[in-house]
Formats: C-alpha cells, structure tokens, sequence
C-alpha cells in the first residue's frame, strides 16, 4: 500500500465536488486543496494523517445542527478555513473542530465563528493550536461553550489565538506540560483563561480582557505566568487572576490594571511574585489568610483603592521590596528604600474584610479619619503584615 | 415675598463671605479636576468636598446670618407683612444664593470634566445636601435666642451627620454582623441626608461593584427609578421638615 503523497483538489469544476468525497478516496500523508466555496457536508471526520489546506477561506458550515470538524487521525493539520453554526448539545457538545485522541494535530489560522464550542481536544499529545480567530456571541454561560477546550491532554502549544464571546476563553482540565503564549481572549461571559489540575504549564504574554470573571487558576502546581495583562475584569464576582490552591508557582512581569481584584489568593503557597505592576484596581491583592510561604516582591502597586487585603490576622507571607504609592516615609540615607516600614493593610480594608457591608461607609469622612489615624498607631492591623524594604520610586517595568 | 427674597439675595451676594465660599469651592474643583489624572477619581475627590465643605459651610453661615439680621427681622416684622412669608422669604434667599455659589463654584467644573449622568447627579445632590443644611440651620437658629448656642448646635448637627452617623452605623454592623442587615441598611441610610447623598453617587461611579452584596441591595434599590424617586423624596423631606418646625416655632415665638 506504500505509496506516493497525492494531492487533491476540492473546489466547483475540480476532481472533488465535497471534502467528504476527497476525504473518503485520501490516504495517509495526502494533501487536500479546498477551494473557496460554502461546504455544508454536516460532519467532516478526518481518519487518515492528512494535511487540509483552505484556499481564500473556504467555508465550513454546520448548519447549527453537526459538529463541523472530527479529527480522529495523527499528524493532521487543517488551515485557513472558516468554520461557523455548529451545533447545540449539551451532551456530545459538539464543536467547531474536535480532536479525539491523537497527537501531533495542527490547527493553523482558522476562523471559528459561532460555534458551540471552538476547538476541542481530548487525551491529545504535542497538538498546535496557533494563529486561530475564535468568535461567538453568547449570553449566558449555559448556552454556550469554551473557545478553546483541553482536557486530559500533554505538551500542547496555544499559540497567538483571539477568542471571544465564549463561556471560557481557554479551558486546561488536567492538561501538562504546556505552553499559552501571545493569546487575546476577552469579552468572555465567565472566564478568560480557566485552569485546573493542569501541572508543568506556562502562560506568556496573553492579554486577557473584560471577561465575566478573569482568569481562574486552580488546584495546580508549578504553573509559570509571565508578562500577562490581565484588564478591566470589572465586577462583583470579578478577579484580575485567581489562585486557588496552587503551589510552586512563579507569577512575573504581569499587568494588573482596572480590575475589581487584582490578584486573589486562596490557599496559595510557596509563589513567588515579582516585578509586577498592580495599577487603578479596587483590591490589588487579596490574600486569605489560608495562603503561605509566598514571596511578594518588587512589584508596583499604584492607584488601587485597596493594596492589599487579608481575612486573618496570621501572616505567613514576605512582602518586602515593593514600591507602594501609599507610602508616606522618608529615605535619609538615600539608598532608595524607605527608612521606616510600610503597612500596606489598611485598617477600612480589615473592617471591610471581617464586616462586608461596611463597604457601605466607602469614601466618607469617618472612614479617612480611621484610616489615617492607624497608619501612624497602627493597633488593629497585623503588626507583622509589613514591607521592611518599602521603595521609595516606582520600579521601571 | 418676592422684593423680600430678592433683597436678601441682594444683601448676601454683597457679602465677601459668600464670594470667598464660591472662590473656595472654584479652587478645589478646578484643582481637584486638574491634579488627578482621571475624572472619575476627581470626582471621587471632590465627593468629599462636596458632602464636608457644602455641609458646613451651608450650616453656619445660615445660622449666623440669621442671627445678625435679628433686627433685621423685627423692622419686618412691624410691617404689615405675616411671619411665614418673612421666614419663607429669608429661607429662599439663602438657599438660593447658596444654589448659586455652588452652582458657579463647583457646578461648572463638575459639567465640565465629568460624564454627564454622574455630574449631573452630583449637582442635583449638591443643590439637595445645600437646602437642607440651610433648613437645619433654621432649626438650629429657632430653637435658642443665644447666638453661641445657636452655632454650636448647628455645628454639633453637621458633626453628627457627616462623622458621628457613620460611627454609630459602623458600631451596629459590628453588633449585628450575624444578621442580614443589608435591607435594613438602606432603611437607616434614609436617616441621614449625607450617607444617602454618597451612595446615590457612588452606586453611579463604576466603584460601586466593590460595595459587594450590600451595594448590589442598594443598587437594586436605588438603581431603580421607583428607589432613585424615593431617594430624592427623602432627600426633599430633610430639606423641608426641619425649616417646617422652625416655621411653626417662628410664628409663635414672642419675639
């Protein structure tokens, strides 16, 4: 059966009339040529290794009733179509492009519009998702799915996708050794990027922007975040980045600007966060007091309502070396650094923590006098919630 | 009534006090707008100008000229000319010069710099908390001939409503923290013209998602036009029952 590569053309007045018909005849290593048309073949499965190329985006259409692309096979690369109206189910939850169980998939410069959920992949290895433009309009978590969905799956690259109008934007359930890097996703209804059980990963340099929620990072160990921007997450139940029960993890170089949290932290232990900026949020951080051993240095924090909040009086974490636009002290020796230490905790940030509704009292006159008076006799606040090395100048980041 | 109040505006327009009040406000406005590098947070700033400085300022300047035209009030009085007209007369002038002082003041920079719906809530609450400290200033005034009394008062009632209010409020959350206490809260907040004037605005400023739970009770609340409507009926009675009381105590008083 050893043969030669074939290349087939599919297109009005080519060998083929349908991807379905090039699909049945192609053989492992083929190369597909699609011309531009509307395709409405219901569900296209791929089972051969075969190399599909649309040519002036041809457009997949799944009439809102199929899953539009099943990739069943290895070493398959599809690029450069459009892939629109798949359907709805809640239990097969079909897709715009599905891998099941392959390794080595390429998906390059698609343009998903309106499917349920984007691009799927379940138990895949060293797949590349790059390049894709992932759009939907959806309302309501329920109706809709994720943009890009990864589940039980190894060594993938997601790379310089857009993804927007989805449930979540990226979705990693028990995906390893990683990588997210130069993606766009925002206006999504719940979160930007959500991420459980997902060990050994790294994500650099997303914009993640004006999603439901932010960006959820949970139950996961060793997870790198660098040069990230998390922006204008704006709500009640909104965070910048979310951590929840995550360890070993290094979070670097990220913007914080304009959400209602900045950071959230809960049962975090052993990050290091450094040389980030926190600017214009309500709460920069917000750390549970069930966090522990985290180093936060060297950041900026400026323009945040609150810098820093915490729901105990235990402190079992380092903020030492920020620079803090609160801070009032003095620098006499001139080495840059605050003379006397800063307490980043206000004690309104204290009352609001223990006593939710005293959020009521926000920005009245009592609440400055308080907040004034334990600054220079601090008395409620942790003493030990300290910056030793408060910088004087801002950090150029 | 109307050659009365038209006069009296006359005569407090020609006082430096009131020229130096409305320079004052100009210089924080402007100021406040110019040094921060967004709106919203100038307007949070001058938020506090406005629910301080206008209180105070309102209070005891009212109190004070009421008490120093005295005599004034007795020549009226010997005209034929009845006793809630002259009182009328004199709580219009004042509140209307001190409408216009704001107005000139802080109205303008406030139309100017900020978004629309929240500068023109702004202003509506400034006009609101103005009236009412004037009207406050008339029971304070009624209720003792002692001029020194008189101002203590007046300063003792700006003092409870924009610090002690929110430290009795503070005090009972803490008491009641195990309670849902939110709707209640919107109830107490009613109690006090300057807490209700700050939410009204904060609940328009995008700061409000920080309110948590609660704000999202008062947005329900308040966001509505029935709660919007209630807030500025209240807000009309704090203007108007206090100068109501002093002008029944007014019209029996031997003077």
């Amino acid at each position: 059966m050893l043969g030669l590569a074939r290349k087939l053309e599919v297109g009005v007045g080519k060998e083929f009339h349908s991807i379905k018909e090039a699909l049945l005849v192609s053989s492992d290593y083929d190369t597909l040529y699609v011309l531009p048309n509307v395709y409405k073949e219901g569900n296209l499965v791929i089972k051969h290794s075969v190399f599909i190329q649309g040519i002036g985006t041809p457009v997949l259409d799944g009439e809102g009733k199929y899953e539009v692309v099943s990739i069943k096979a290895n070493y398959v690369t599809i690029q450069g179509f459009k892939i629109q109206n798949s359907g709805y189910a809640t239990l097969d939850d079909p897709c715009g492009i599905k891998v099941y169980d392959s390794h080595n998939v390429n998906i390059f410069n698609n343009i998903l519009i309106d499917n349920f959920f984007g691009i799927y992949l379940q138990y895949c290895q060293k797949c590349i998702i790059r390049g894709n433009k992932i759009e939907a309009n959806g309302t309501e978590e329920q109706q809709i799915g994720n943009g890009i969905h990864c589940w039980k799956s190894d060594s993938l690259q997601i790379i310089g996708n857009l993804v927007s109008g989805h449930r979540d934007g990226i979705y990693f359930e028990f995906v390893t050794n990683s990588i997210i890097w130069r993606n766009i996703s925002k206006f999504n209804i719940r979160y930007g990027l959500h991420f459980m059980f997902s060990n050994n990963d790294s994500y650099i340099s997303n914009v993640f922007k004006k999603n439901g929620a932010g960006v959820a990072v949970m139950f996961t160990h060793k997870v790198k975040m660098i040069n990230n921007t998390f922006t204008e997450n704006w709500g009640d139940a909104a965070y910048g980045l979310m951590l929840k029960e995550i360890t070993d993890s290094y979070i670097s170089g990220n913007h914080f600007y304009k959400n209602t949290v900045g950071i959230f932290m809960e049962g975090t232990s052993r990050i290091k966060v450094e040389r980030n900026v926190l600017l214009s949020n309500g709460w920069g951080m917000r750390i549970q007091a069930s966090c522990m051993e985290n180093e936060v240095k060297c950041n900026n924090f400026v323009g945040n309502t609150f810098d820093i909040s915490t729901n105990g009086s235990l402190v079992l974490n380092s903020f030492n070396g920020n620079y803090w636009d609160k801070y009032e002290g003095y620098d006499l020796d001139k080495n840059k650094i605050g003379d006397i230490p800063y307490h980043p905790l206000s004690l309104f940030s204290m009352i609001v923590e223990k006593n939710p509704p005293s959020m009521l009292l926000f920005r009245s006159f009592m609440v400055s006098l308080l907040d004034k008076s334990e600054k220079i006799i601090p008395s409620l606040t942790p003493e030990d919630f300290i910056d030793n090395a408060p910088l004087m100048h801002s950090l150029v980041l | 009534m109307k050659r009365i109040v038209k006069f009296i505006i006359l005569d407090i327009l020609k006082n430096k006090i009131i020229l130096f009040y409305t320079v004052l406000l100009s210089i924080l406005s402007w100021s406040v707008f110019s040094l921060e590098d967004n709106n919203t947070k100038g307007l949070l700033s001058l938020l506090n100008v406005v629910l301080l400085t206008v209180p105070l300022f309102a209070i005891v300047f009212s109190t004070i000229y009421l008490y120093n035209s005295a005599e004034f009030i007795e020549l009226l009085l010997s005209q034929p000319i009845r006793r809630s007209k002259i009182w009328s007369s004199l709580f219009l002038g004042l509140t209307l010069s001190l409408l216009l002082a704001y107005f000139i003041g802080a109205g303008i920079p406030i139309l100017i710099y900020s978004p629309p719906d929240v500068g023109f809530m702004m202003l509506i609450v400034g006009f609101f908390v103005s009236t009412v400290f004037v009207s406050l200033a008339f029971l304070a005034s009624i209720i003792t001939r002692d001029k020194a009394k008189g101002i203590g008062i007046s300063i003792l009632l700006w003092l409870f409503f924009t610090i002690l209010f929110d430290g009795l409020i503070l005090f009972m959350m803490f008491q009641l923290v195990e309670y849902p206490i939110e709707k209640m809260m919107v109830v107490f907040t009613a109690f006090n013209p300057v807490d209700l004037s700050r939410i009204l605005i904060l609940l328009h400023l995008d700061v409000s998602v920080m309110l948590g739970y609660t704000g999202a009770v008062f947005k329900d609340f308040f966001g509505t036009k029935m709660g919007l409507f209630f807030a500025f009926i209240v807000l009309l009675l704090w203007a108007i029952v206090p100068f109501y009381i002093s002008l029944i105590k007014f019209k029996n008083k031997d003077l």
